[in-house]
């Protein structure tokens, strides 16, 4: 039986004219979570955004299949309805809109009514439900507001932009947790059914949560796939180009 | 009357929910109801009362023509609970002249809502309105319009309010007109408050030349002029004015305009400080909605049409500290009639 749930077949993808993304090929099955690494400006975020259907993130080649369904041109509220999540690393602000307002929506789509005061408690987000959607929030408030949507939307794919970043120590186990909830990283590993990418700059979270493979993005292209550890390490002691060389050279 | 081009104005009739019904068809005044204040045509009370010739034509120059329209006055002391509601409605005639006359004794409550709509096309409407808030009163008056493509309005509004009294204005305008020329003009004594609060829309072929001015003339007098413009096409002009006068006189202005498609928002803050202690501020941002804001809210499931609708909403959502209940849920069933227009 076929266990895959997301393919990305020769993807390439261009903003504003130009050419970001060249031939990405990714497969994940079901259960499986991928860290995704690489240097600033790699692409890592433009494929994410190209998954979950931003319009200014133009695909001029290549497909996205996800759940056997040709998804490439679909809109972005119809992947989401299908059981994609995207958490983002820098979401626009919304005045006038709640976060309260939006949180029933997400509610509402994940059919996880009754769970959204746990989830509002695990987060600590009771304070910030009557605040306009992501202003004057902190760095770890806006981190917290993004898993705290995905969590009630209860996706079955889940792309998590940087969820790590700008967060302090004190919160990023509670994010940690609500990342292994999300991943379902809590249950034995037969069990798992949901599945994402982690975009991570630092590594941090891995600390919390255990992703199955990492992925190097490099120059727009899928440069090194291995185990995520062995990855960081490699990247943290040489640095990304010498890690993308020697993966080449083990391949 | 068309029940359902009342209730779009906030017109109830019901005196569960209103203390006093006053309406004026045409030229022709007429009171339904009134409790625990005091309601009338401004005719009929000046006939009344010698002593009102002190307030009428006071705020604001006299103008020639007959005029009639709404007397309110709340005793002294008196909390009014429900709103008073008057409706000014276009029906037959070509122009209805109005000369309104609201005051609050010191230590009184009021809240006012007055809908003004239009049977005909065409037609003009000129209304003048001389509020007096005494020491310590405070008066919320909510006006919703409802005009029709080819209607003139020009209405005069001038307030003043004593010490320690408080002035709320609410202004909604969701509906095509052709021409709307308005600045209502506040005179603040020490610790008068004042708070000016606006959302219009402007259709194709409308002109809208709104603002509002607060002379901050006491110590420690302060005013907040909030306006939103939302644009389908013909122009707007968002205007507002501070002027401190006073020790300790605090102002700020926020304009914000939002283009769907097209049409011309101008907006025009002027500050202005004639007292070395006085601190005014002001913000205006003009934009369209910001495509990045419906993408973020179409991965939380909304269509993209759900997600312009709830954008447009937020940002008619000016959080108006001290609106009573009743009033917010009559801007928001406004707001709920038009948003669908505007996508």
């Amino acid at each position: 039986m076929d266990r895959g749930i997301l393919r990305v077949v020769n993807l390439g993808v261009e903003v504003d004219g130009r050419k970001i993304l060249q031939n990405v090929n990714l497969y994940i099955q079901k259960g499986q979570t991928y860290a995704l690494f690489g240097p600033n400006g790699s692409g890592k975020s433009t494929l994410l955004m190209a998954i979950a259907g931003n319009p200014k993130y133009k695909i001029y080649d290549g497909r996205i299949i996800f759940k056997g369904r040709d998804i490439t041109n679909l809109q972005a509220n119809e992947r989401v309805k299908m059981g994609l999540g995207i958490s983002y690393q820098n979401p626009p602000k919304i005045s006038g809109v709640k976060l309260r307002d939006l949180i029933r929506h997400c509610a509402k789509l994940g059919g996880t009514e009754d769970k959204v005061e746990e989830y509002v408690k695990m987060l600590k987000m009771e304070n910030l439900l009557d605040r306009d959607l992501n202003v004057g929030f902190s760095g770890g408030e806006v981190k917290r507001s993004e898993l705290l949507q995905l969590l009630l939307m209860n996706p079955e794919f889940v792309m998590l932009d940087e969820p790590d970043s700008g967060v302090d120590l004190e919160n990023i186990a509670v994010i940690g947790e609500a990342i292994n909830k999300l991943l379902e990283r809590d249950k034995p590993e037969e069990e798992r059914t949901k599945s994402g990418i982690i975009i991570t700059h630092t590594g941090h979270i891995l600390k919390y949560v255990d992703a199955d493979y990492g992925v190097i993005m490099y120059r727009g292209r899928i440069a090194c796939v291995g185990d995520p550890y062995d990855i960081l390490k490699t990247v943290e002691n040489y640095g990304y180009e010498e890690c993308v060389r020697r993966c080449l050279r083990t391949l | 009357m068309p029940e359902d081009s009342l209730k779009k104005v906030g017109i109830e009739g019901d005196p569960s929910k209103r203390s006093a019904s006053f309406m004026m068809v045409d030229n022709k005044p007429i009171v339904s109801f009134a409790k625990n204040v005091e309601v009338m045509s401004t005719k009929q009370a000046l006939e009344r009362y010698e002593w009102l010739k002190d307030y009428s034509w006071k705020l604001i120059e006299e103008e020639e023509g007959d005029f009639d329209g709404y007397f309110i006055r709340v005793p002294k002391g008196v909390k009014v609970d429900f709103p008073v509601e008057a409706c000014l409605y276009l029906k037959r005639v070509k122009s209805q002249r109005v000369h309104n006359i609201v005051i609050a004794e010191e230590d009184s409550e009021l809240n006012l809502i007055t809908g003004c709509a239009s049977e005909r096309i065409s037609g003009l409407h000129l209304g003048i309105s001389e509020f007096y808030v005494k020491k310590n009163a405070k008066v919320t008056f909510t006006m919703i319009h409802n005009w029709k493509k080819k209607n003139e309005v020009l209405p005069k509004t001038a307030i003043k309010v004593e010490e320690n009294g408080t002035f709320i204005s609410n202004y909604v305008l969701l509906s095509p007109v052709k021409y709307l020329k308005s600045y209502p003009t506040a005179y603040l004594d020490r610790n008068a408050r004042a708070v000016f609060s606006s959302i219009v829309v402007g259709f194709e072929d409308s002109e809208i030349d709104l603002g509002s001015r607060v002379y901050l003339n006491g110590e420690g007098s302060s005013a907040e002029i909030i306006s939103r413009s939302i644009s389908r096409g013909g122009k707007i002009v968002a205007r507002g004015h501070i002027i401190g006068n006073a020790e300790g006189a605090k102002g700020h202005l926020e304009c914000k305009g939002m283009i769907l498609g097209s049409g011309v928002i101008h907006a025009i803050p002027e500050l202005e400080a004639r007292h070395p202690n006085v601190d005014l501020s002001h913000e205006a941002a003009i934009g369209k909605i910001a495509e990045d804001e419906i993408f973020y809210l179409m991965t939380r499931g909304l269509s993209r049409d759900e997600a312009i609708s709830l954008i447009i909403r937020g940002f008619m959502d000016i959080d108006i500290k001290g609106l009573p209940e009743v009033l917010k849920r009559e801007i928001d069933k406004a707001i709920e009639l038009v948003e669908k227009a505007l996508i």
